[in-house]
């Protein structure tokens, strides 16, 4: 199944895919086109924790100029950040390198703790496509990446859909592709991650306990380039989505 | 558990002018390479929020990172103020995020939310087995609670529910397993936790 969330009437709604349209709970059928998408994850009572990788894959990491990381290297996103399908992710006026980053999200489904790398699946609820904004001008080496290069306001769409653990069956095997205005700017497969997902679960797990709807988002491989406002951005996933994003 | 944040509480590395002092010979060396230009924050997830009187398990020493939690409500107004415990897993190299040093479950000891007090006066004590072994003032803040606010604001919009912490001390005190910590903030209410060794 395929779960996404859409502004209709002014109010979040769930609704699935069903024959390339969106099927409300209501019973209600919406085109994609006439969606308003928002994140594919469900509001939480308490602060949605989003962990996010750096350089977890080889080919990133060396365009980076950095060595591969013996353990994750890993950030923290607000939900102030995320966005949904189809929305606008601002450049500031001042900057001179912005760039995208694909990646495959994990969306946790049971609360996560001392989790073993071989159960790891038993706690995903599904994945879907994050995209995860860096503005490198306002990057400092503290706490680096810093929040002001990460988290500024919907800077990682995230979307379209949450697609069920089991409609995956190797998220370990998945080819990534970004397009900027329809050429291919990024390609990539999630085998080549460094740190896989079980392992991601088993790490973070060891130390914090993770709930249904927390986010792990897995890093991105080689191939990031600037963005200008006006360019359409898609970053894609194999078996789990296209989300699109326009820089304004 | 108590009160809890309904938002996100992010806290601000080096916002203690003695802190930033201390380090400012460092600061144009590797890795760093410059002192920081915008505020460096950092996330507490909500696996680390913990209530007066919780057991809060640690494999180490740990930092007792007393300071105050600015409750943000409608449009970004400060709404509230609440005593808190950044609790932190030593780190002398601040180059990478500080998740596992400061995200850790029961790392972030939360009071009772309160009427905002005038910070700059405000002051907390901070106990180790009923022995005072700090007082923290925020006399000496980089950026007090309304120019940080509005320097975070100039990168990111803090929600209604959202924390943003003032800053901890220098010289933060160390404290183990068996220990039982209080901080006492005078308008700012108390908080009382015990530290207990994890297990492995």
């Amino acid at each position: 199944m395929r779960h996404a969330r859409v502004l209709v009437d002014g109010k979040p709604q769930h609704a699935v895919e069903r024959d390339r349209a969106l099927l409300l709970d209501d019973g209600r059928v919406l085109a994609f086109d006439a969606a308003t998408w928002l994140p594919p994850v469900e509001p939480l009572e308490r602060a949605r924790t989003i962990l996010a990788l750096g350089l977890n894959y080889a080919d990133h990491a060396k365009e980076l100029a950095f060595k591969a990381p013996e353990e994750p290297l890993v950030f923290l996103k607000g939900e102030n950040a995320l966005t949904g399908h189809r929305q606008v992710t601002k450049r500031p006026a001042d900057v001179k390198f912005m760039h995208y980053e694909c990646e495959l999200a994990v969306v946790i489904g049971r609360t996560a703790r001392r989790v073993r790398r071989d159960a790891a699946y038993d706690f995903i609820a599904g994945y879907t496509v994050a995209n995860d904004y860096a503005i490198r001008d306002y990057l400092e080496n503290w706490y680096r990446p810093n929040l002001r290069v990460k988290n500024r306001d919907a800077t990682t769409p995230l979307g379209p859909f949450l697609v069920d653990r089991d409609d995956v069956p190797d998220p370990m095997a998945l080819q990534l592709q970004t397009t900027v205005n329809g050429e291919i700017t990024q390609l990539g497969n999630t085998k080549d991650m460094i740190f896989d997902v079980p392992f991601l679960v088993e790490y973070f797990s060891s130390f914090m306990t993770l709930q249904p709807g927390d986010l792990i988002l897995t890093g991105t491989p080689d191939g990031v380039v600037d963005c200008q406002v006006g360019d359409v951005v898609v970053t894609s996933i194999e078996r789990v989505g296209a989300l699109q994003n326009t820089i304004g | 558990m108590n009160w809890q944040p309904r938002g996100i509480v992010y806290g601000v590395l080096l916002n203690n002018q003695r802190e930033a002092d201390a380090l400012a010979p460092r600061m144009h060396e590797k890795p760093y390479q410059g002192s920081p230009r915008a505020p460096i924050l950092y996330v507490k997830t909500a696996n680390t929020f913990s209530a007066e009187g919780a057991w809060v398990r640690t494999p180490r020493p740990v930092e007792i990172g007393a300071t105050v939690g600015l409750v943000i409500g409608a449009g970004g107004a400060v709404v509230q103020h609440v005593l808190v415990n950044d609790w932190t897993l030593p780190h002398a190299n601040f180059f990478r995020p500080p998740v596992k040093f400061k995200c850790r479950d029961g790392f972030l000891g939360l009071g009772t939310p309160v009427a905002p007090v005038d910070i700059a006066t405000a002051s907390i004590d901070v106990l180790v087995n009923g022995e005072l072994r700090q007082t923290v003032r925020f006399d000496a803040l980089v950026r007090p609670p309304a120019r940080l606010l509005a320097d975070v604001a100039e990168f990111m919009t803090l929600r209604e529910g959202d924390v943003l912490l003032a800053g901890c001390d220098v010289a933060r005190p160390l404290a183990q397993a068996g220990d039982r910590v209080e901080l006492r903030g005078g308008a700012l209410g108390t908080l009382a936790q015990q530290l207990v060794e994890e297990d492995a």
